[in-house]
Parts: structure tokens; sequence; C-alpha cells
């Protein structure tokens, strides 16, 4: 926590955190505490009166059938974005792992989607899934598949996760790739030995002892389909068709900026950082006991 | 390679270039719409083989004035917006984070774990969830449509200060103990031994906050109305919607490409810096 030495008190140390405090304090304990206090209020239609009404704005979103949709979304879309990305890195990882020359050039070709922000993502898959334009709808056509994600529901989610899961393989891969050469060769070794086939052993030695990291991705996958898929969800589909692709990061900003219904935005956003610190405590737990090998 | 086994080999080659071409799709068909004409663009099947028109797109996106119908800045001119913004926030957040990581590691002061509690809970709250009062305060400082009410709001945060804090908590007490013999007082010790001992910590760092700044989206969607303020990520999302009356999509794809070509240049050269960054910051 701190130095066995350390210099003696005075102004300096008051100094040296004032920045960030002050930082802190004007952009982050301030907001954060306006959004609670809000989340308490109701204005009416014109912002001319405000009124408490405790826990009101909570119950009305529970009750809203719309908002529940909206939760019940966010969670299959992280579900599938974290599964469709980890699995897909998951296995070049574990094919990765077994190159012995080249492989900085095969990470190097895959880790730069890490650098593409998430709404040049999206505008990406927009352009190729474009229904007139687009590669995938003309080739799509010969199979049958009329693709209009301006139309579809489905075709539209499919469209924000497919985006949403393509830049974040990168990132996965990286931290499998990095847990599988961890791994001591010896115990690999040892099972070859023991006659165990290279799909074996990944199934019973590899993929159990990387569960830490799996575990770890996990809850970085889903605060990341949760939060920073906004710009995906905005460039491409912007909630629609009909709600279909409005995740609760995209609702908390379409209530509030665009339907000006503070109360109801600012409760949203307290249940979100609710979310998100629930997510980093087990996050920390987790690293606290990291398993060593 | 524990054992030699030739199909696996081949197999294993066959299954990562594979892999490579499916994250690459997307970026591949990006290159090949920005280097045809205009006309080609609105002809199906789009082309899936470059054409001869790249280096006349990349001159006229990069100083023409933008998509013909729209109101946006120049290209350039966003380019070297998302450029000033993302320096900021990586220098800003990396000067403040090592101050204060110092001050808490090196220092016994009244309210020392306040301090380290109040920051260490930003941690936890990403922009977007207290977005409305944020931009609010912003409002009501007069910060609308400046580089400091783009960057100082998102320097506020604590991974920084965390990473910094573990690495001096590395470094041995001896280095202070034999500093402070030598009569050196704290702001020496900071400049000439802190500072150069985690200067691969502060390249890494560097990185990753470079394209965290780069590819801001919402923030700077909400506090940049003067279109000379944008960043060139944002002009994407304003040339999709003028896509829909005017389709160029080899201006708009060269754009795209302009917008995302410095922070994968960055990852691509500093590759051994970026991955410590990523697997430091987040621990």
């Amino acid at each position: 926590m701190i130095k066995r030495v350390h210099f003696p008190p005075g102004v300096l140390p008051y100094l040296l955190v004032a920045p960030q405090v002050a930082i802190t304090l004007v952009f982050f304990i301030w907001p954060a505490s306006q959004a609670i206090y809000q989340s308490f209020l109701l204005e009416d239609a014109f912002g001319l009166s405000t009124e408490f009404v405790w826990l009101e704005n909570f119950a009305a979103l529970i009750d809203d059938p719309i908002y529940l949709q909206s939760f019940g979304r966010t969670i299959f879309f992280s579900a599938a974005v974290a599964g469709l990305s980890m699995s897909f890195a998951l296995v070049l990882a574990a094919f990765a792992d077994r190159v012995v020359r080249g492989a900085t050039a095969y990470r190097t070709l895959l880790i730069w989607p890490y650098a593409v922000a998430p709404v040049l993502a999206g505008a990406l898959w927009v352009f190729m899934f474009n229904p007139t334009l687009g590669i995938f709808p003309y080739f799509l056509g010969f199979a049958g598949v009329k693709w209009n994600h301006y139309l579809s529901g489905n075709q539209a989610m499919l469209l924000v996760i497919m985006a949403a899961a393509w830049k974040q393989v990168a990132y996965n891969f990286l931290f499998y790739l990095a847990a599988m050469q961890s791994i001591p060769r010896s115990v690999i070794e040892a099972a070859a030995i023991d006659g165990a086939g290279p799909f074996r052993r990944f199934r019973d030695i590899i993929f159990p002892l990387i569960s830490p990291t799996t575990f770890f991705l996990l809850v970085i996958n889903a605060i990341y389909a949760f939060f920073d898929t906004f710009g995906i969800i905005h460039a491409v589909t912007q909630g629609g068709p009909a709600n279909a692709t409005t995740i609760l990061v995209y609702k908390v900003y379409n209530d509030g900026f665009v339907g000006l219904d503070l109360g109801g935005s600012a409760a949203q956003s307290v249940i979100l950082m609710i979310l998100v610190i629930g997510m980093t405590v087990v996050q920390f737990r987790y690293i606290e006991k990291r398993v060593e090998y | 390679m524990v054992e030699n086994r030739r199909w696996l080999d081949i197999l294993t080659h066959a299954v990562l270039i594979l892999g490579i071409a499916i994250v690459a799709l997307p970026i591949w068909i990006t290159f090949v719409a920005a280097s045809h004409d205009a006309l080609r663009m609105t002809q199906t099947p789009l082309p899936l083989l470059p054409g001869g028109h790249f280096w006349r797109n990349f001159i006229d996106t990069l100083l023409g004035s933008g998509l013909s119908g729209t109101e946006i800045a120049p290209v350039w001119r966003m380019l070297l917006n998302s450029l000033v913004m993302a320096l900021m926030i990586a220098t800003g957040k990396i000067a403040i984070s090592i101050i204060s990581a110092f001050a808490i590691v090196y220092f016994r002061f009244p309210f020392r774990m306040g301090f380290f509690w109040m920051i260490f809970i930003t941690l936890m709250l990403p922009v977007e969830v207290r977005i409305l009062p944020t931009f609010e305060v912003v409002a009501d400082l007069g910060m609308l449509n400046s580089y400091w009410g783009l960057t100082v709001p998102l320097i506020a945060s604590a991974t920084a200060t965390f990473m910094f804090r573990q690495v001096f908590l590395t470094i041995p007490d001896e280095m202070l103990e034999s500093a402070r013999v030598d009569g050196a007082g704290p702001l020496r010790f900071f400049w000439d031994i802190l500072v150069p001992l985690s200067r691969t910590n502060i390249a890494a760092l560097f990185v990753i906050l470079f394209i965290y700044g780069w590819n801001q989206y919402l923030w700077p969607l909400l506090i940049t109305t003067d279109t000379s303020m944008t960043t060139i990520v944002i002009s994407i999302k304003q040339m999709l919607e003028a896509a829909e009356q005017t389709p160029e999509w080899n201006i708009i794809m060269m754009t795209a490409l302009l917008a995302m070509l410095p922070p994968i240049i960055v990852v691509i050269t500093m590759q051994r810096l970026f991955v410590k960054g990523l697997t430091e910051t987040e621990k």
C-alpha cells in the first residue's frame, strides 16, 4: 500500500493529488451524484417544475415493457457478442499457439482490429450489408435470402452482433494466446508422452488451465458489449427497426438527449452504474484469486 | 512443438490464414471501395478488386471540402482535431495520474486513503452512464466546442493511477533510502529516479490512451456542435446519413480508411508496447 520509507508530509502531496482530485470531483463525483439525484425527480414536459418522487422513476422502469425488453435484448446481445468473438479467438489462439515460426506475423495480422473505433466498425459492416449495394446482400440474394436490416429486426441484431464481435476478436485472441503460452511446456509434453493427441490435450489440459482467462474475458466482453458498442448501434441501426437493437446504453442516450425524459434517463443511468460496479467487483475478486501455475 | 504431424501443421496454417482473411475482409472491402470512382460504386455487384482511383480519392478527400451536399469540416481539419484530442487525453491522463500515484505511494499524509478511494470509484463508471449530468457540467463551465471540453472529462479515470501505483510499489525501497542519503528531495527523486524507471510503462500507456482518445465517439458527438471542432471518427456517422442522398461511397470509405489508419499504424509499429499496455492496464 505505502512504502516503508517515505517523504515527510507537507503541502507537496496535496499539490500532487490536487489535479486528479479536482477533475474527479467536477467531472465524476458531481455528475454521478447529479444522476442519482435526478433519478428521484419527475420533471414536467416543459421543464418548468420538478417534483421529488422517490423511487417512482425506478418503479416506472420496472413496469415498462419496453425497458424490460431492452434489458433482455442487452443480455442476449452481450452473450452473443462474447460467445461469438471468444470462441473465434479461442480457435485461432489454439492454432497460433502451435506455430513455431511466423507466430508474430500471425499475431500482427490478427490484432489490429482492436484499433478500429466502434463507429467505424459499424460503418464498414453497414456498407458491406447495404441492402441495395452491399456485397453480402448481393451474394445472399443467390441463396434466396432477402437481406434488409432496415426492415428486419433479427437481421439488424445479427449485423450489430457481427460488427461488435469482429472488433473484439483481436483483444480476446491476444489474451488467450498469452494464457496458452504461459502454460509450462512440460505439462503438455507429459500428456503427449501419455498418448494424448492434440485435440485431447486441448480439451483436457489447455482449456481447463486457461479457464481463469476465459472468466476474465467474459467479464471484459460483457462490459464492452454493454457500454462500448454505442457507436456501432448508432452508426448501423440507431436502435431500430422498431427498437429491435435498442440496448440499455443506447436507451439512456435516446431517452435523455432525444426524448428529454431526464428523470427516466437518470434512473436508467443509476441502474447501469450499479451493473458496472457489480461487474467490476466480480472482476476484482477474480483477480485476487488468480490461478497460478 | 510437441510432436511432428504434417497434416496438423498444414491445418494450423490453413485455419490461421482463413481467420486472418475473415478478420481482414471488412478492411479489404473498404480499401477496394476507396480505390474506385463514384460511378462504379453505384453499380451492383460492387467490385472486389481495387481500381485505379485510390490516389485521386485520397487527395480529393484529404484536401477537398468532404462530401458534396454535407456541411462538415474539411477532412484534414477533422484529422487535426482527432490528433489534438488523442494527444491531450494521453498526455493529460499520464501527467495527472503519475503525480497522484507518486503522492499516494511515497507520502503519508492525512486523508491519503480518502483520496485513494475517491480516485478508485472512478474506475467503475464509464462516461456513457453519467453522460447527461457530465454534459450539463461542461455546458455550465462554457467548455462546449473546445479542446478542453473534449478532453478533460475523459482524463478523469483511475486506470492509469492504478498502473503507476503498481509500478512504484515494485521499485525497491533502497532506491529511496539511498536517494535521501544523497540529499535528494521528493521532486528530485521523482524526476531523476521514478520517471526514468517507469519509462516503458509510460510509453505503453501512451499507446493505449492514444487509441482510446482517437476512437472516442459519444462524448465528442455531444459536445461539438460547431463543425470546425468535429473529429474524424464522428464525421463518418454524418457521412453515412448523407449517403442516403449522395452515395459517394468512394469518398466515405476513404474517410473511414483515413480515420482508422493512425491508430492501426500505432498498434502495428508499437506492437510490443501495445501488448504490454493492454495487459497491464486491465489488471
